[in-house]
């Protein structure tokens, strides 16, 4: 049995973590509040934009422009999105392996994978690979929407230049604060989703354009890959607090359940330790009256 | 309010405006546009500049930055970059950034180097744009 002193210190050591896995999961629980917030802002203007988009491009042939151009698929890559810190439970590493069955998959079809990861996690992952392009790392909780820019440039010049013929995003959806789940969107080429039968009625043929539609539709390309790009940024940044919150939560019970256990051990301990005094005591008082 | 229209100022920060105007007046890419009550619908690119709302008597003046808009069922909705009101934007700031974008200008047109000077004309129509707005949201 360990000693008195060896289980006191432990106790102290295990509640120790217990005060830092419950700091870590409040901070992340003010943090979750802060990202969850900024989606929320996002989403009506990535809903609308995501209307127009459809609405434009439905009357309209997707052959002449470049950024939509269907080829056949030779050279795939993924984007994929996780965050910079780890201590969140699986949550990149939910990320990460989906993107890998994914590199698996297409390099057993026999093309060719790159990646540009985002995130620190997803880069000290896939650096083994050689596969990575680009990286960008402590782009998360800036919350800059010219990150996703630069990212959604960057992508867009390499399918341009004829370097990837297809760009697929790899990022943690955040369906709720339990719940975030790994999911695949293609990015490249450009397919903007059907306009519902509601707004195919209402709209298409009959709106003015001011300059052409063509015009419109290549200042809105771009845009719409970074509006792709910042929404599973923020995302994931929702998504990494929400992980962590739980996972610290998880953390915290699982110290207290320990120190529980720990506080038995040393309850026995000291009395076992009291009974062996006693019956010392009693064993000489014994020996003097004999 | 038949004849009035509703505007829908939204940014991926969050909408700014959401009411019903008499008249809004917009920096397209083609030139500065009006749109009243009932308009046909419309789909234009906005350019960095200002935005103006009217409703009664009360104007409003806004600095737009990139974007589109689009009119339909009587509605207009602006999805810009960032949309700022006279007493928000900081005129030192907005004076600094313009000095500092012209500078850059001028480097940039002596060394040629046409992204930095797209980025350079950039800051320095914002800047432009967020003075004015400044003055006129007074």
């Amino acid at each position: 049995m360990a000693s008195l002193k060896d289980v006191k210190s432990k106790i102290g050591g295990v509640k120790k973590t217990a005060q830092i896995t419950s700091a870590m999961n409040m901070v992340a629980a003010s943090k979750l509040r802060g990202a969850q917030s900024k989606m929320e802002k996002f989403r009506p203007y990535a809903a609308k934009f995501n209307q127009a988009m459809g609405n434009l491009s439905s009357g309209m042939d997707s052959a002449q422009f470049p950024l939509m151009a269907v080829r056949p698929v030779q050279n795939i890559e993924l984007v994929i999105v996780t965050s910079d810190r780890g201590l969140c439970g699986s949550f990149n590493a939910n990320v990460i392996s989906s993107a890998e069955k994914l590199i698996k998959r297409y390099t057993a079809e026999g093309k060719k994978v790159s990646l540009v990861c985002v995130g620190k996690k997803a880069i000290g992952k896939m650096k083994k690979t050689g596969l990575v392009r680009k990286q960008y790392a402590d782009l998360m909780g800036s919350f800059q929407m010219f990150n996703a820019r630069a990212i959604a440039q960057d992508v867009a010049e390499n399918f341009l230049m004829g370097n990837t013929d297809q760009v697929q995003l790899v990022y943690a959806e955040f369906k709720s604060v339990a719940v975030q789940r790994p999911t695949t969107v293609a990015l490249l080429p450009i397919q903007p989703a059907a306009s519902d039968a509601e707004v195919a009625a209402t709209s298409t043929g009959d709106y003015l354009y001011e300059p052409s539609p063509d015009q419109i539709m290549e200042v809105l390309q771009p845009l719409y890959l970074n509006v792709m790009v910042y929404s599973s940024m923020l995302e994931v940044a929702a998504g990494e607090n929400a992980a962590r919150m739980s996972s610290m939560d998880n953390a915290t019970k699982a110290c207290k359940d320990i120190i529980h256990s720990l506080t038995l051990v040393y309850n026995k301990a000291r009395q076992s330790s009291i009974t062996a005094e006693l019956m010392d005591i009693v064993g000489g008082a014994e020996a003097l009256k004999g | 309010m038949a004849d009035r229209i509703q505007l829908e100022v939204v940014t991926p920060t969050g909408p700014v405006v959401s009411q019903e105007v008499d008249i809004v007046t917009a920096p397209g890419v083609d030139g500065e546009f009006g749109v009243l009550a009932n308009h046909a619908p419309f789909l234009s690119t906005i350019k960095i500049g200002v935005m103006t709302y009217k409703q009664g008597n009360t104007a409003e003046v806004l600095m737009v930055s990139g974007g589109f808009c689009e009119v339909s069922n009587n509605k207009i909705t602006f999805l810009v970059e960032s949309a700022e009101r006279g007493r928000e934007i900081d005129v030192d700031r907005a004076l600094r950034a313009k000095e500092r974008a012209e500078k850059r200008l001028a480097a940039a047109q002596r060394k040629e180097e046409a992204i930095s000077q797209t980025r350079a004309e950039a800051a320095l129509q914002r800047s432009l744009a967020r003075l004015k707005v400044s003055q006129l949201g007074k």
